[in-house]
C-alpha cells in the first residue's frame, strides 16, 4: 500500500479527478494549500502599491491506494495536471510514501481491504 | 506595561464622559444670557421636506455601515471585527454624546464671536418636533437628527489611518473627545453661524467678504477627518511590518459593497443638505451623481495607463473620492462642473495614494487622508471656481465664482486644516500619556479581533 500526495495547480483539479475516476480511483482526500516552489510567485497591486505574493495557492490531493493502482494513479494524476504536452514550472509534484496500515472505523476492517 | 492599563480604561472612558457632562452643564450655567440671533422668518414645516429629510437622515446613518464594510474589506483577515467596530461603534458613541451636548456646541446660538453654540439646546433642550428647524421647513428635532447621521460618520472615517493597531478603550475616548472639541465647533463655525459661515457679521464676511460655501461638509467632515487621520498616523506609528510586508485586504468584495452603500447613502449626504424637498435638492441630487461617476472612471483610467491595468479597488476608492469632492459643491455647481470635478480629483489622488504616499513613508493605512483630506480640500478649493450664481441663489446665498469666493474657501480650508491637526496632536498626546493608545506587539500580531474584543471574523 502506498500513500501518494500530490500538489496540484488549483484550476487542474476538476481534470485530475477526472482521470483518476477512468482507472477508478474514487477515493481521496482535498485541501487547499499554500506554498513555495519553483514558481516564485506574483505581484499584486493594491491602490498603485505593488505586493509580492510568493505563497502561491495550490490543492493538495491525498489517496491511499494498493500496489496494483500505483502506477495508474501516478499517470492519470500526470495527465489531468500537467499543462499542455510541454508543462509548465507550477504544475506541481507527487510524493509516495510506504503506509503501514488503514482502518476503517466504522467496521474495524484493516489493511488493503478497508482502502 | 500597556497591558495592565487594560483595565483601567472603561473608567477612564466614563470618567471623560462625566466630566464632558459636568463640564457642559458648568458652561451652561456660566455663560452670558444670549444674544437675541438675527429674526429669522417663520416657515411653517411641509410635509413633502419633512419625509425626505427623514429619508435622507436614514440614508446618511447608512452610509457608516457602508463605511464599515468599505474599510473591513481592505484589512487583514485578523482585523475585520475590529475595523468593523471602529466605524459601528461610533454609531452608539456619538449618538450619546450628540444629543447631550454635541448638537447645542455645533448648532446653539454663536457665543464668544461665533466660536461656539451656546449651550441653548443641552440635552436636547429647547429641540422641538413640532416648530420648524429657523429658516427651513423641516422640524427642529429632525434637523438635531440629520446632523447627528454626519457627526457619527466624520470620526468613523479617521479609522482609516489608525486601523490594525489601536487599543479600542483609546478609539473610544479619542473620539468622543474629538467629536466634541473638533467635529462640534468646525460644524458650528461653517453652518451654525460661526466664524466661517455664510451669517451676517461671521469672521470670514468681515474679513474676506464673502463667507465659506461648504453644502454638505467638505471642510467639517472630510478635511477635517482626513487631516486629523494624517497627523493620527504619523504619530501612531506604522503598522508592524509595514511596508516590508505584504498586507493582503482579507475581502474587497466587502469594500466594493461597502462602497455601494457609501454612494447610495451620499444621496441623503448631499441631497439632503438643502433641509427642503425642492430643486435645489435635486441639483445636489445630481451633481453628486455624476461627480461619483466620473471620480471612478477617472481612476480606473490612471490606473490603467499607470499600472497597465485597470483595479476594482481603484473603481471604487474613486467614486469615494468623487463624492468627497462634490460634498462642499454639491448644492453649489451646475451639472457640468460637477464632471469636471469628478474627473479631476482621481488623479491627483491616486497620486498621493500611490505615490507621495511611498515617497514619504507614512503608514495612512486605509487612506483616510488620501481620500477625504486630499478630494475635500480639493473640493473645497473647487468650489470657489465653479460655484454658480444661478444654483447658489436657490440656497440663499448672493455669491458667484470669482478670486473672492476662492479666497474665503482657501481660508476655511487652511483653518480647518490647522485647527483639526492641532487639536488631534494634543488629543493623541493625551490619551496616550493616559491610558497608551497602541497595542503592544503580542496583541498587534494577534489582531484586534482576538486581543480587543475577544472573537473572530472568520471560522472554518
Amino acid at each position: 500500500m502506498k500513500y501518494i500526495i500530490a500538489i496540484v495547480q488549483p484550476s487542474r483539479l476538476e481534470a485530475v479527478k477526472e482521470a483518476l475516476s477512468k482507472v477508478e480511483v474514487f477515493r481521496l482526500t482535498v485541501g487547499d494549500v499554500q506554498g513555495l516552489g519553483r514558481q516564485k510567485g506574483h505581484t499584486e497591486i493594491y491602490r498603485g502599491h505593488e505586493y509580492q505574493v510568493n505563497l502561491v495557492r495550490k490543492v493538495k490531493l491525498e489517496i491511499a491506494v494498493n500496489d496494483d493502482f500505483v502506477d495508474p494513479t501516478i499517470e492519470a494524476i500526470i495527465r489531468g495536471a500537467r499543462s499542455g504536452p510541454e508543462g509548465k514550472i507550477g504544475d506541481g509534484k507527487i510524493f509516495i510514501l510506504p503506509l503501514e496500515d488503514v482502518i476503517r472505523i466504522r467496521t474495524g476492517e484493516r489493511g488493503g481491504e478497508a482502502i | 506595561m500597556r497591558q495592565s492599563k487594560i483595565f483601567r480604561s472603561p473608567l477612564l472612558i466614563g470618567a471623560t464622559f462625566g466630566g464632558l457632562l459636568l463640564a457642559g452643564s458648568v458652561w451652561a450655567q456660566a455663560l452670558p444670557p444670549v444674544a437675541p440671533s438675527a429674526p429669522v422668518p417663520e416657515i411653517k414645516i411641509d410635509s413633502g421636506a419633512t419625509a425626505w429629510i427623514l429619508a435622507s437622515s436614514a440614508l446618511v446613518l447608512f452610509m457608516t455601515p457602508g463605511l464599515a464594510l468599505f474599510y473591513a474589506g481592505m484589512v487583514r483577515t485578523k482585523n475585520v471585527l475590529g475595523t468593523l467596530m471602529h466605524s459601528m461603534f461610533c454609531m452608539a458613541i456619538i449618538t450619546v454624546q450628540w444629543v447631550i451636548i454635541g448638537y447645542s456646541i455645533s448648532f446653539g446660538d454663536p457665543t464668544f464671536g461665533g466660536l461656539l453654540g451656546s449651550m441653548k439646546y443641552l440635552f436636547l433642550n429647547n429641540v422641538a418636533c413640532d416648530r420648524a428647524f429657523p429658516g427651513y421647513p423641516i422640524p427642529h428635532l429632525l434637523h438635531m437628527a440629520y446632523q447627528m447621521m454626519f457627526a457619527i460618520i466624520t470620526p468613523a472615517l479617521i479609522s482609516g489611518a489608525f486601523a490594525e493597531r489601536i487599543r479600542f478603550g483609546a478609539f473610544v475616548v479619542f473620539t468622543l473627545l474629538w467629536s466634541t472639541l473638533v467635529y462640534d465647533p468646525l460644524a458650528h463655525w461653517v453652518w451654525g453661524g460661526g466664524l466661517l459661515s455664510m451669517a451676517e457679521g461671521s469672521w470670514l464676511r468681515r474679513t474676506v467678504g464673502v463667507g465659506a460655501l461648504d453644502f454638505a461638509g467638505g471642510t467639517v467632515v472630510h478635511i477635517s477627518s482626513g487631516v486629523s487621520a494624517l497627523v493620527f498616523c504619523l504619530m501612531i506609528g506604522k503598522r508592524r511590518g509595514y511596508p516590508k510586508e505584504a498586507m493582503l485586504p482579507n475581502s474587497l468584495a466587502m469594500t466594493v459593497v461597502g462602497a455601494g452603500i457609501l454612494w447610495f447613502g451620499w444621496f441623503g449626504f448631499n441631497g439632503g443638505s438643502s433641509l427642503n424637498s425642492d430643486p435645489l435638492a435635486v441639483s445636489a441630487f445630481v451633481a453628486t451623481h455624476i461627480a461619483a461617476a466620473a471620480a471612478a472612471f477617472s481612476w480606473a483610467l490612471v490606473e490603467w495607463f499607470h499600472r497597465g491595468k485597470a483595479s476594482i479597488l481603484g473603481v471604487v476608492t474613486g467614486l469615494v473620492a468623487g463624492l468627497v469632492c462634490i460634498t462642499p459643491a454639491a448644492g453649489f455647481v451646475k451639472p457640468m462642473p460637477a464632471l469636471v470635478m469628478g474627473l479631476a480629483v482621481s488623479p491627483v489622488c491616486y497620486f498621493m495614494v500611490a505615490v507621495i504616499k511611498t515617497k514619504l513613508g507614512y503608514d495612512d493605512s486605509l487612506d483616510a487622508f488620501g481620500v477625504h483630506g486630499v478630494g475635500g480640500t480639493l473640493g473645497a478649493l473647487m468650489t470657489g471656481i465653479f460655484c454658480s450664481e444661478e444654483i447658489c441663489k436657490l440656497s440663499g446665498f448672493a455669491t458667484s465664482a470669482g478670486l473672492k469666493q476662492l479666497q474665503a474657501q482657501a481660508v476655511a480650508v487652511a483653518v480647518t486644516i490647522v485647527y483639526s491637526a492641532i487639536v488631534t496632536v494634543i488629543l493623541v498626546i493625551l490619551v496616550d500619556k493616559t491610558i497608551g493608545i497602541r497595542l503592544c506587539a503580542d496583541d498587534e500580531l494577534s489582531g484586534l479581533d482576538l486581543s480587543q474584543h475577544g472573537e473572530t471574523g472568520y471560522n472554518p
